[in-house]
């Protein structure tokens, strides 16, 4: 994306990078509820978001490539194996300290990545994931979804002559938000959500009322999950093609800088911190400065940075988390 | 009675567990033991012996990472995801020294292991010890140091680019002894490593201030009631942390080049070797960062190399699950 070199209007109303903003806000508030979910509500510090993002796009687009499942079989599909998954690494990790497991989540992450860096015939290795070139006409993981796609802003032309392409998925990337806020509010006020924040409280304490508390964990940990193979599901779209570059360790931190601006157990913090960092980054782009590409990307980094230890020094609350509601101990 | 009966009829398989309890390390370097001679028996001699020289410069940059990573880990419960970063800082402050400036790089290598130190010193002044006043939680400290982390990173991107560079080091010329070639820039690495690690280990066990350390790891209010000054040995703590990161810098630079990147591509394997070697345990990271060096490179007998990384990373994973308390930790709460 090319650098507007001036303060203008017309780039601050440019439809077309807002929409690719909003875009990339709306899939890391989907990556960050599941984060919301387990530090905040069930207080077990899950690193390892990246790794579920990896698993759920990769899973979808060899199903699709590879063993021709239809793209609607494979979204579900890849869902249950990013949530297998999830199981999987938290059946013997959870049972760990809070700082072992977060160390475990990052490096299990991390090995997701270089798993798909390195296993060239299956993922594609450095080249990344897109359409499969074998046979007459290529066939694209993304085939389905273009179509639809397509249909709705056929549909939209009837109100709106010239439509901005990224509309679908943006209304589709924010349904999934709303959706999750609205359940994920809901769940916690159930007794299920209620032994949650007992763990987070006081995991003995919730042991010795009877509560499998691992069983719990688990279950956070693989809603978690679900949310991470969406977010991936969503990525692919949007940059239309699945490159393990997308998924290193850095995507877990911005989610828990977006996690840290909204707000510990606050559903709807994780929207509003999301669509904040991301117009914070990208609204930097449109500041008149005398400097290089590679210092304004410096910079976006050191703004994340600084945001996270601002945050933690002064209101590690976030802007809508409760302080009583905080565990931010081990 | 009934105890003494039920150990009299153990198998040895429990035998063998309680063993495995007990001695952990002995177990683990029997396995590596075994697993050399397997090496040895497959691929010669030789090449078991050309890969674990190789790994032996992984394996000192991992161990000088390690030592102040688990230091400050245990004294301070302080998960410094910017640890890395130290070392990026060491690296590009000898690229100062000894590429802008022209210097030699020994004069690098004091220049980076003193500017990283200050730096160690710095944050624990302006951040560390405000937050633990304010009694912060382990959540708000690991965010922070990720944080802190992402601010070195970009500060160093800002000023040197992101482009690679390398310092003013020989990668040519190699030395061969008993059939085994080793670049003489690795032969450096090992040398000034080993040097520095055979120091900080008698540092750490006979110096007053060592004792200090270990006895600031195992419990720090007791350490304080027993009238030592914590605030000071943590003040040591850092400084000699940083050095030591630094210089891992340093030598990870001379191996290989300088690049924004180069102390988190590391922070991992490092966080490897100080949970195996038990955290707060300057002598378990130590070990464990060596002999991971060279199980990682012994790695490449067996599959490509490309995998080694991966291979380090699922050690780790593999070791916290069956053994969170590290191979030289003693059994507490995990």
């Amino acid at each position: 994306m090319s650098l507007p070199s001036a303060f203008t209007l017309e780039a601050f109303t440019n439809l077309g990078f807002w929409s690719g903003v909003l875009v990339v806000a709306g899939i890391y508030a989907v990556v960050t509820l599941g984060l919301q979910l387990n530090v905040g509500y069930t207080g077990i510090i899950n690193f390892g978001q990246a790794g579920f993002m990896a698993v759920g796009g990769y899973s979808m687009a060899i199903l699709v490539l590879e063993a021709g499942f239809s793209f609607w079989l494979a979204l579900p599909a890849a869902v249950l194996i990013t949530m297998g998954f999830g199981v999987l690494i938290g059946l013997p990790s959870l049972r760990l300290r809070a700082d072992y497991f977060a160390i475990v989540t990052l490096a299990t992450a991390e090995v997701v990545r270089l798993v798909a860096q390195n296993a060239r015939d299956l993922t594609g290795g450095n080249k990344g994931l897109y359409c499969d070139f074998e046979g007459g006409s290529p066939v694209c993981f993304d085939d389905s979804w273009r179509s639809v796609s397509d249909s709705i802003l056929g549909f939209v032309e009837n109100f709106w002559s010239d439509p901005e392409p990224l509309l679908p998925l943006l209304l589709v990337v924010w349904a999934t938000v709303a959706i999750g806020i609205v359940v994920l509010s809901y769940v916690q006020g159930t007794p299920w959500g209620r032994v949650l924040r007992a763990i987070r409280e006081d995991e003995d304490a919730a042991r010795a009322l009877g509560k499998n508390t691992l069983l719990y964990k688990l279950q956070s940990l693989a809603i978690s999950a679900l949310l991470g193979a969406l977010a991936g599901f969503f990525l692919a779209l949007f940059l239309a093609t699945i490159h393990p570059d997308d998924y290193e360790p850095i995507v877990t931190f911005f989610a828990f800088g977006v996690l840290i601006l909204g707000g510990l157990a606050s559903y709807k913090g994780v929207a509003v911190g999301a669509v904040l960092l991301w117009t914070l980054l990208e609204g930097t782009r449109f500041v008149e400065l005398p400097i290089s590409e590679e210092k304004t990307a410096a910079l976006r980094f050191a703004i994340v940075g600084a945001v996270l230890i601002g945050l933690m020094a002064l209101r590690p609350q976030g802007m809508f988390g409760k302080r009583e509601e905080m565990v931010l101990g081990d | 009675m009934e105890a003494s009966t039920a150990q009299a009829e153990s198998t040895p398989g429990e035998l063998f567990r309680e063993f495995a309890r007990e001695r952990p390390a002995a177990v683990a370097f029997g396995v590596i033991a075994l697993i050399v001679l397997a090496l040895v028996a497959a691929r010669g001699l030789h090449d078991v012996a050309q890969a674990s020289l190789n790994g032996l410069t992984l394996g000192v940059i991992y161990a000088l990472g390690a030592v102040g990573l688990t230091l400050v880990y245990g004294i301070l419960r302080l998960v410094n995801f910017a640890h890395g970063d130290f070392l990026t800082f060491g690296a590009y402050m000898a690229y100062l020294v000894n590429v802008t400036w022209g210097m030699p790089l020994a004069a690098g290598i004091f220049f980076a292991m003193a500017t990283t130190a200050l730096l160690g010193l710095f944050f624990e002044r302006t951040m560390w010890r405000p937050m633990r006043a304010k009694g912060a939680g382990f959540l708000q400290l690991i965010l922070m140091s990720i944080g802190l982390a992402f601010v070195i990173r970009s500060a160093i991107q800002w000023f040197w680019g992101s482009e690679i560079r390398t310092l003013d080091v020989d990668v040519t010329d190699s030395v061969t002894f008993l059939g085994l070639r080793i670049g003489q820039t690795e032969l450096l690495v090992v040398l000034v490593g080993l040097a520095v690690l055979v120091a900080t280990g008698l540092i750490v066990r006979f110096s007053l201030l060592g004792k200090r350390m270990r006895a600031l790891s195992d419990d720090l209010d007791l350490a304080e009631t027993a009238g030592i000054d914590t605030r000071r040995v943590i003040l040591y703590t850092w400084l000699f942390a940083g050095a030591l990161a630094g210089l891992a810098g340093v030598l990870s630079g001379a191996l290989t080049n300088l690049r924004p990147e180069l102390g988190f591509e590391l922070l991992l394997p490092i966080f490897a070797a100080v949970i195996l070697g038990g955290i707060g345990n300057p002598f378990g990271a130590l070990t464990a960062g060596l002999v991971l060096g060279v199980v990682i490179e012994l790695s490449t007998l067996v599959v490509e190399p490309r995998w080694k990384v991966t291979f380090g990373f699922v050690a780790l994973i593999v070791a916290l699950v069956i053994r969170p308390q590290g191979i030289f930790g003693r059994a507490r709460a995990v």
